[in-house]
C-alpha cells in the first residue's frame, strides 16, 4: 500500500482556556492525495479553521494538538520541533487566508512580502528572487508583474491582492495548499475567477487542496471530495456530487436546504434551526440533536462513524438513499 | 505634493504668528524689566532715556510690530542682562543642550524599542515581566530623584563618573562638542541617562502594546504559515508596522526635550539651554524668553513637519494620488 501525500488520523486540538477545554478538533482523520482537492465545510466555530491551522502546527496556546497524527508523505508533523515545521510551512504545505486585506502586510511593497517568503527556504539573490516573484504573480494572471512588485497591498484590488497571496502560496511550488475561505472577502464574479484558476493551478501542478469554507456552493464547485464538520467532529464524508446528491447526514442535507438554488424561486429560505452548540457544554451524545427533526432517546449515547465504501458518516439515523 | 506642502508651510506659518503673539503679550504680563534694571534711585530723567533707548515706552502693538520687524531680518534682539545678540547667546549654548537631548531620546529609543518587542513578544516570560516593571519605575520616578540619586551612586560614592559640567570639548562646525573626547563622554552618560529613562520606559510601553497588537494579526500568521523565522517577522514585519507611533513620539520627545532640559540640566550644571532660560525668567531678561520661545515653536513646527514626511515614508497608505 501507497503511502498517501497527507495522511490525518484522530487529530484533536483542544484550548484550555479558563471556562475549561474547548474541543475545537476532536478526532478528526482524513487523507490527501495529490492533486486532489477537499472540501471541509461547516458553520462557523465548528473547527475548519483550527484544523487547517493544526496541519501546519501553527496553533496558538492556550490551544495544542493533545493526539492525533499528521503524516506528511509518512513523516510525522505533530510533535515536531519548530524549525523542522518552518522547514515544512510554506515549502511542503502553504496556506491562503480569507481575509488578503489583513494577511498582507500594508507597509511592505508586494516584491518585499513574497521575497521575504521566498528567502524563508531558499538562498536566491536579489535578481532572481524578482524573477521568481514575477513568475509567480503572473501565473496567478496579475498583468505587469514586474512592476507591480513595488506596488503596496492598497494598490491592488481585493481580487489582485488574494491572487498575490496566493502567488505567495505558490513560490515554492508546495505539495499542498490549504486555502481558508480564500474567496469569501471577495465579490461573487471575483470569487468564480480565483476558484477556476485555483483549480487550473492545482491540476497542472499537481498540487493538492484542502478548502475550508462555509459556503457548501464553492466548495462543491472545487472539491473531489467533501468533509462536514460540526462541533469539532467529523459528521459525513464523500464525493462531492454523491454528497450534494444523497446527503446522509441530517446537518448536510441542512447545509443543502439552506442553499438559495435549493429553494424554490419566491419561498422562505429553508434554514437549520438553532445554532452551533458551545463547545463547552456540548451534549453527551449526538451534538447535533438539540437541532435535528430526525432525533431519537438512542441521539443520547455519540453516534459511531459508519463507513459505506466511499462514504462515510456519523448519525442514528441517517438519511436513505433514494432508490 | 506640492500642494501639500505649501498648504503645511502656511499652517506653520500661521501658527509662528500666533505663538509670537501670546510670547510676545505673555511676557509683558510678567513683570516690568526696568524695575530690575534700574537702581530705584536713579532719577527720573535718566529712567525715562533708559526706557526710551530700549523701546518700552511706545504701546505694545508697536513694540510688537518692530520686534515682528526685526525677527524677519534675523534680529532676535539684544538680551538686557548680558548685552549680546539673543541669537547668539541662544545658538552658543544650543550645541551642549543638543548633544544632550539626542543622546537621551536616540539611546532611550535604540534600547527600549527593542525591549518593548520583546516584552511584547513573550508577554509571559519573566525577563518581560522584570521589564514592564522597570519601565513602571521609569514612568513614576521624578526625573530631579533619580538625578540626585545617580550622582550620589556614580559620583560621590563609586568616583566613577563626573557629577557636573560638559569636560573637555571638540569644535567641529564652529561650535563646541563634548561627545567627541572621552572626558566629554564621561560627563555627557550621566544626564544623558537621567533624560532618557522616562523616555525608555515610555518606549517600552509604546514597542509593547503595538508588538502584541501585530502578533495577534493575520499578518503574522500568514507570514509563519510561508515559513518564515520569527526574528524575521519581528525584524521586517513587526518592526515596520509599529513604527508610526514610535516615530510620532520620537519626535515629540525630542522637541520637549530639546526646550525642557532644565531639571537636568540645573542638576548636573549642562550649560545648555534649560540653564538659560531659568536664568532669563529670574532676570525678566524680555529679548531671551520671547526669542527662546518663539524658537522652541519653531522647533516644534519643524519636528512636525519632519514626522509629517517620515509618516509618508513609512506609511504607503499616507501617500496621495498614485492608487492603482
Amino acid at each position: 500500500m501507497t503511502v498517501p501525500l497527507l495522511a490525518v488520523t484522530g487529530l484533536c486540538t483542544h484550548f484550555h482556556t479558563r471556562a475549561g477545554v474547548v474541543k475545537a478538533v476532536d478526532g478528526v482523520s482524513f487523507t490527501l492525495e495529490p492533486g486532489q482537492v477537499l472540501g471541509l465545510v461547516g458553520e462557523s466555530g465548528s473547527g475548519k479553521t483550527v484544523t487547517g491551522f493544526s496541519l501546519l502546527g501553527l496553533v496558538e496556546p492556550p490551544g495544542r494538538i493533545v493526539a492525533g497524527s499528521v503524516r506528511l508523505r509518512g513523516q510525522e508533523l505533530v510533535g515536531l520541533p519548530t524549525p523542522a515545521l518552518r522547514a515544512v510551512r510554506g515549502r511542503q504545505i502553504a496556506m491562503v487566508f480569507q481575509d488578503p486585506m489583513m494577511t498582507l502586510n500594508p507597509v511592505l511593497t508586494v516584491g518585499r512580502q513574497m521575497g521575504l517568503a521566498l528567502r524563508a527556504h531558499e538562498r536566491v539573490s536579489r535578481a532572481a528572487a524578482r524573477a521568481r516573484c514575477v513568475e509567480a504573480l503572473t501565473r496567478v494572471g496579475i498583468p505587469d508583474a514586474g512592476a507591480r512588485l513595488d506596488a503596496y497591498p492598497h494598490q491592488f484590488s481585493g481580487g489582485m491582492r488574494q491572487r498575490v497571496a496566493i502567488a505567495t502560496a505558490l513560490l515554492h511550488r508546495p505539495a499542498i495548499i490549504v486555502a481558508d475561505e480564500p474567496t469569501t472577502a471577495l465579490d461573487v464574479s471575483i470569487q468564480a475567477q480565483i476558484l477556476h484558476e485555483m483549480r487550473a493551478l492545482t491540476r497542472d501542478s499537481g498540487t493538492a487542496m484542502v478548502w475550508i469554507s462555509h459556503d457548501l456552493a464553492t466548495v462543491s464547485s472545487v472539491a473531489d471530495r467533501l468533509l462536514v464538520m460540526y462541533a469539532g467532529r467529523l459528521v459525513e464524508e464523500g464525493p462531492t456530487a454523491q454528497v450534494l446528491r444523497t446527503p446522509r447526514h441530517p446537518y448536510s442535507r441542512g447545509l443543502l436546504d439552506s442553499l438559495p438554488a435549493a429553494a424554490t424561486p419566491g419561498d422562505d429560505l429553508r434554514q437549520i434551526p438553532g445554532s452551533t452548540p458551545s463547545l463547552l457544554a456540548l451534549p453527551p451524545g449526538c451534538p447535533f440533536a438539540p437541532r435535528c427533526a430526525r432525533t431519537s432517546d438512542r441521539c443520547a449515547t455519540p453516534p459511531p462513524w459508519v463507513v459505506d465504501g466511499d462514504r462515510a458518516h456519523r448519525c442514528h439515523h441517517p438519511l436513505e438513499t433514494p432508490p | 505634493m506640492t500642494g501639500f506642502a505649501i498648504q503645511r508651510l502656511l499652517q506653520a506659518i500661521a501658527v509662528m504668528l500666533v505663538m509670537s503673539a501670546i510670547v510676545f503679550l505673555g511676557v509683558y504680563a510678567i513683570g516690568d524689566p526696568m524695575e530690575l534694571l534700574i537702581p530705584p534711585e536713579a532719577p527720573q530723567d535718566i529712567r525715562r532715556e533708559i526706557v526710551a533707548r530700549f523701546g518700552l515706552d511706545r504701546p505694545l502693538w508697536v513694540q510688537y510690530l518692530t520686534f515682528l520687524g526685526n525677527v524677519v531680518q534675523g534680529d532676535f534682539g539684544r538680551s538686557f542682562i548680558y548685552n549680546m545678540p539673543v541669537l547668539d547667546l541662544i545658538l552658543g549654548r544650543l550645541p551642549a543642550t543638543l548633544e544632550l537631548t539626542l543622546a537621551a531620546v536616540l539611546g532611550a529609543t535604540l534600547i527600549g524599542v527593542p525591549l518593548g518587542i520583546y516584552a511584547g513578544y513573550r508577554p509571559d516570560r519573566a525577563g518581560a515581566r522584570i521589564v514592564m516593571a522597570l519601565s513602571i519605575l521609569g514612568f513614576s520616578v521624578p526625573t530631579f530623584w533619580v538625578g540626585l540619586i545617580l550622582i550620589l551612586t556614580f559620583a560621590v560614592s563609586l568616583g566613577w563618573l563626573p557629577a557636573g559640567g560638559r569636560g573637555a570639548t571638540v569644535e567641529l562646525l564652529g561650535t563646541q562638542w563634548s561627545f567627541l573626547t572621552a572626558n566629554g563622554l564621561s560627563h555627557l552618560l550621566l544626564p544623558a541617562l537621567n533624560l532618557a529613562l522616562f523616555k525608555l520606559a515610555m518606549m517600552i510601553r509604546l514597542a509593547r502594546a503595538g508588538t502584541r497588537e501585530i502578533m495577534l494579526t493575520d499578518t503574522v500568521q500568514f507570514a509563519r504559515a510561508a515559513g518564515l523565522a520569527e526574528t524575521t517577522i519581528l525584524r521586517h514585519h513587526v518592526l515596520k508596522l509599529i513604527a508610526i507611533p514610535i516615530v510620532t513620539v520620537f519626535g515629540l520627545e525630542l522637541g520637549s526635550t530639546l526646550a525642557f532640559a532644565v531639571v537636568t540640566e540645573t542638576i548636573f550644571s549642562w550649560p545648555g539651554l534649560g540653564k538659560l532660560i531659568i536664568d532669563s525668567i529670574t532676570n525678566l531678561d524680555r529679548p531671551v524668553m520671547v526669542a527662546y520661545l518663539i524658537l522652541v515653536a519653531l522647533l516644534f513646527v519643524t519636528i512636525n513637519l519632519v514626522v509629517d514626511i517620515l509618516y509618508a515614508a513609512l506609511d504607503p497608505r499616507v501617500r496621495r494620488g498614485r492608487t492603482a
